[in-house]
């Protein structure tokens, strides 16, 4: 039971980070219908900024509280603006062009765009993981009990909690810009209808742009978590993250934020919890395997609208 | 009784469906013979291409049961079949509303597709093909006799070896029925083959359903909003409102018939109906004149070929 | 383009716009260099230590304010007046006059090449190396091929069938083989096991194909992708089968039982001839040569029969194919099968010239580079493959010679790192500027009075 419960938690944190990244793909293939593959590789990067910036700073576990904050908040803002800035020269360069083209287009683009991102960070940074040392620590013990196996502890790192909480608030704040502001409506009219969106006067590009750098942001935020969590990163995080995200995603329902996150937590659960009571080796199998059966079983996902083929 | 019901190769009876919780047709009931053009009519949103859709196993129908009867006299209930054995064994062909060709493939490719299981059977299912058998190499000279044989009806003979996606609107539309004929149906399903034909267009399509009416053995459902090719060419219309049958029969009785003309028209229940149906007959008269001055002047207007791709996000 | 300078006329130039423009790129260029380029970090004895590269980044942001004003002034400033300069069918000009022919020549030069590499005495080991490697590339961009190029089917994990067709050879040749039929078999276990290989690759196909006769388009691609990764993950993990990580050693490919060694019962003591390791290596060559023309031929004649028709059909409408009563689960399933079983085949032959496998060969991205193969050589054209695995390939190489290169990059940077980044940026490039690949024009499969090339523009690349 309590191994369970330190289960639970580890897999709510890992799906937090899924959930992050999921939105991304799920506003991107709700606004122009495909797959950014290279949006994985957008979170790598704001790792690797994330990464950078506290290398520069100097940021380490000894840092005062609130300049420890103060670095963070920073790091946060940089790693935000460079992966927007990525992610808006993406849909830029690789895939605005291609609206119109044929559907294998910008897909394949997307792919060679992913590549792209990989190698560059590659060439550019070494490819041997980046680690850091650990910049918040501490925690809480939740339950220990005593047992002949000796004593189990269930803890809640203060990293964990960072994580659920700033994964819910801006889970809610992306919520509420998409339900209640101008540009949502802008975003939800686009998702229905691009050239009836353009007829009414909505400025398409700019949303488009405007949903990859959200996407973008989210996804680099995530890469923070991730970098601060696992304590290193590499060029090639973004590939099984974004795999896994993407069927977080799906599994949500594609489109619908909500459904993200939810996707999000099942994927960190299931890979959490299979490594603790299967096998840590075939974890990425099994993400992989859900990853399938969700799309052949689920395409609709479990909050999506199902569609008719209309013949 | 009349006789579409004594001679009748597709049985329609008591079909419904629904989607969630609309219903698109309900209890629906018809008939259509051999050797007879059926019509199929109806206002925008009667569920006509939902009726289609079910004949030709798209959709699966909620209730009812569909069958069609060959001359041999072997039945099939298309209902409980799949999309493609409806076209292979029970030899259902169809268009589709929206030009659905090859549009990459030449004229004569797209025919030779249509008869795909023939060819497939000949070439020994690939592995006699490959090596050259002499058996396959005469099926598939007879298959281009055969698609040469309907390039003729259509007229495309010269135009064979180009992309089927250059032709003209109206030479698309049809192609795909020459295609649909390559497959040797019993029942030939044509979804709005009139949709964005110039006068002079129509006319040919209509010479092209007569004939194909006179020469083969088929039984002809079409849907159809122009009233020109319905009432010019059909020997039976079926007339649907809100998925519900409102009329049956030859030509001049759908005409007078006036639960049609309230669905067409939406007149109320106590306006006298022979005014309405003077109003329509005259139109419909006239639109007839005015197709048969065309076709004699009107030189054939190119409608640039527009590619069928309607907005698939591949979801499914 | 720019010769016909009548259809052309420039526009006044947008001061304004033009230096938005160019300082809005300039600061994207450098917010996006700085962090990845600027600094660049190096894990020294345990210690994480930073340089900074600030004039690489300025000299990058400067090239690309450079080339957008100069974009700016030169070239997008034009406008095309007349519509008839692009609706002009392109000149049949000397292109398509070689185009006819282009193929036997390839072949004969391909026939040949080993003699043609032996008057190169230095460095015909490394041409014909490379000529093998390009081949096997070139093989497995047909075979793909099938799948995307025909079926319109995008597939991402083809090198799942490669890694089954190697492992099927490894593991048929040092477990199987000698425990079914004796140790005497091993010299034969090429010949043995490459029809296994392409039957096993093949089923695999089938079984992978499957559950994903449903989907399309980008579902289907990462699908796809997650099968290769399965796959792979299995070979890495399942130490009692595969061995892990660590690999397999295999013997090498024997000219019909005689090993290429240098001894009396070896190929070259056989035929009475001095004993060189190219005898080896020319072996191989002529044996993925005949491999590919199989694949190559076999391609061919499927195409001009209905199930080949069937799957080009596919490709531009599945609902149509339904419609003409066309079993479509069939036809993808033969598309994915055969595309695997010419996959296996290469896989076989992998593991023979390598003596080795282990999974580190199969990952993802040699996936994503036989698609890009594909799709730079024109999706469903044979020849432009060729084109294109020579291109990826013969530039994968360039790197490798590339000194020059080295100058100006900082110092200790080899151009051959550079090599992935290359293969990623042309897949992006080539989408924008020539999405169709270097071939773009169709073949029709039959036809009545003379055989018109479709024009590429009216040939759909399916829904994926």
């Amino acid at each position: 039971m309590e191994y369970f419960l330190q289960q639970l938690i580890n897999g709510v944190t890992l799906g937090s980070i899924y959930g992050l990244i999921a939105i991304g793909y799920t506003m991107v293939y709700g606004i122009i219908g495909m797959i950014n593959f290279a949006h994985g590789d957008v979170f790598m990067v704001g790792s690797i900024v994330a990464f950078i910036v506290i290398l520069a700073f100097g940021v380490t576990g000894g840092t005062g509280t609130f300049m420890l904050i103060l670095a963070l908040a920073i790091i946060v803002v940089i790693a935000m603006i460079i992966a927007a800035a990525y992610n808006w020269s993406i849909e830029r360069l690789a895939y605005k062009p291609l609206r119109g083209s044929f559907r294998l287009a910008p897909l394949i683009s997307a792919i060679g765009m992913s590549i792209v991102l990989q190698e560059f960070v590659r060439v550019a940074q070494e490819g041997r993981p980046k680690p850091i040392h650990p910049i918040i620590d501490g925690g809480f013990e939740i339950m220990h009990r005593a047992s002949e196996n000796g004593e189990f502890i269930v803890r809640i790192s203060n990293m964990q909690i960072i994580i659920i909480i700033s994964t819910l608030v801006l889970m809610a704040v992306f919520t509420a810009l998409i339900q209640r502001t101008a540009l949502g409506r802008a975003q939800r009219s686009c998702e229905q209808d691009m050239k009836m969106a353009a007829l009414i006067g909505i400025d398409v590009d700019r949303t488009i742009s405007i949903t990859f750098i959200m996407g973008a942001a989210l996804a680099a935020f995530a890469g923070i978590l991730f970098l601060l969590y696992y304590g290193s990163t590499d060029f090639f995080v973004g590939f099984l993250a974004g795999i896994k995200a993407f069927t977080a995603a799906v599994l949500g329902g594609i489109g619908s934020i909500p459904g993200a996150m939810l996707g999000g937590l099942i994927i960190g659960l299931v890979e959490v919890m299979w490594s603790a009571y299967f096998t840590v080796e075939y974890k990425d199998v099994a993400a992989f395997t859900l990853l399938v059966i969700v799309l052949i079983f689920l395409p609709q996902g479990l909050l999506g609208k199902p569609a008719v083929e209309k013949v | 009784m009349a006789k579409w019901d004594e001679n009748s190769v597709l049985q329609v009876e008591r079909l419904t469906m629904r989607f969630g919780g609309l219903t698109a047709i309900s209890e629906l009931s018809f008939n259509a013979a051999r050797k007879q053009i059926t019509a199929l009519i109806g206002p925008n949103g009667a569920g006509k291409t939902t009726v289609f859709n079910c004949i030709t196993g798209f959709y699966k129908p909620t209730e009812g049961m569909i069958n069609l009867r060959h001359p041999d006299g072997r039945e099939f209930l298309l209902e409980r079949m799949d999309d493609f054995l409806i076209t292979r064994h029970a030899k259902v062909a169809r268009t589709f509303q929206n030009i659905r060709l090859f549009s990459g493939m030449t004229v004569l490719e797209n025919l030779m597709v249509a008869q795909h299981n023939k060819l497939m059977r000949a070439s020994g299912f690939t592995i006699a093909g490959i090596f050259g058998s002499p058996s396959y190499k005469r099926a598939e000279d007879a298959a281009i006799e055969k698609a040469k044989y309907w390039l003729k009806k259509i007229n495309l003979t010269d135009r064979a070896d180009d992309p089927a996606g250059d032709l003209p609107y109206g030479d698309q539309r049809r192609l795909e029925i020459a295609r649909a004929m390559c497959t040797d149906p019993l029942l030939l399903c044509l979804d709005e083959p009139a949709a964005g034909l110039n006068p002079r267009e129509s006319e040919e399509l209509n010479r092209l359903l007569l004939g194909i009416r006179k020469d083969h053995d088929v039984a002809i459902l079409l849907i159809e909003h122009d009233m020109s090719v319905v009432m010019g060419i059909s020997d039976h219309i079926v007339v649907l409102d809100y998925g519900q049958k409102i009329s049956d029969g030859s030509p001049a009785t759908v005409k007078n018939d006036p639960a049609v003309i309230r669905a067409y028209l939406g007149v109320d229940e106590d306006e006298e109906p022979a005014v309405i149906i003077a109003e329509v007959a005259a139109p419909i008269a006239a639109k007839k004149a005015e197709v048969k001055a065309a076709t004699k002047k009107a030189p054939a207007k190119k409608i640039p070929a527009k590619k069928p791709t309607p907005k698939s996000r591949g979801r499914k | 383009m720019t010769t016909q300078g009548s259809n052309i006329t420039t526009r006044p130039y947008d001061w304004a716009a033009i230096i938005k423009d160019v300082i809005g790129s300039g600061i994207i260029t450098f917010l996006i260099l700085t962090p990845i380029v600027a600094f660049k970090t190096t894990l020294d004895q345990g210690s994480l230590t930073y340089s900074t590269r600030w004039p690489l980044v300025l000299t990058l942001a400067l090239i690309v304010i450079a080339g957008r004003l100069i974009f700016h002034l030169f070239v997008w400033n034009r406008i095309e007046t007349s519509k008839s300069a692009k609706a002009a069918p392109a000149k049949p000009g000397i292109l398509s006059t070689i185009g006819k022919y282009i193929g036997p020549i390839m072949l004969v030069i391909a026939l040949i090449l080993p003699l043609i590499s032996h008057f190169f005495p230095t460095s015909d080991k490394r041409v014909i190396d490379l000529a093998i490697y390009v081949l096997t590339y070139v093989m497995l961009g047909w075979g793909l091929n099938i799948v995307v190029g025909l079926a319109g089917l995008l597939d991402l994990g083809y090198v799942a069938f490669y890694a089954v067709g190697a492992y099927a050879y490894a593991l048929l040749s040092t477990v199987y083989l000698p425990e079914w039929f004796g140790a005497g078999v091993v010299p034969w276990a090429f010949y043995l096991t490459l029809p296994l290989a392409g039957i096993l690759a093949a089923t695999w196909g089938v079984i992978l194909g499957f559950p994903v006769l449903r989907l399309r388009g980008d579902y289907l691609a990462i699908v796809t992708l997650a099968f290769g990764e399965i796959i792979r993950l299995v070979l890495v993990n399942w130490f009692a089968f595969t061995n892990g990580p660590q690999g397999i050693i295999v013997p090498k490919a024997t000219f019909f039982g005689l090993p290429f060694k240098d001894d009396p019962g070896g190929f070259a003591a056989f035929f009475g001839l001095e004993y060189n390791r190219i005898h080896f290596y020319i072996f191989l060559y002529y044996v993925i040569l005949a491999l590919a023309l199989l694949t190559f031929v076999v391609t061919n004649r499927l195409r001009r029969l209905p199930i080949g028709r069937a799957w080009e059909a596919l490709r531009e409408d599945e609902i149509a194919c339904r419609a003409l009563g066309i079993n479509t689960t069939n036809t993808k399933l033969t598309a994915f099968a055969i595309g695997a079983m010419f996959g296996g085949f290469a896989g076989s032959f992998f593991a023979a010239r390598q003596g080795f496998v282990s999974p580190e060969s199969f990952v993802y991205l040699e996936s994503a580079i036989i698609l890009a193969i594909v799709v730079l050589g024109g999706l469903g054209s044979q020849i432009g493959i060729v084109f294109a695995a020579i291109a990826i390939m013969g530039s994968f190489e360039l790197f490798r010679e590339m000194d020059f290169l080295k100058a100006i990059l900082p110092q200790g940077t080899d151009p051959i790192q550079f090599r992935m980044l290359a293969v990623g940026l042309a897949m992006v490039l080539m989408m924008r500027f020539r999405p169709r690949g270097f071939v773009t024009k169709r073949d029709p499969t039959v036809f009545l009075k003379e055989k018109k090339a479709v024009s590429g523009d009216f040939v759909s690349q399916g829904h994926g």
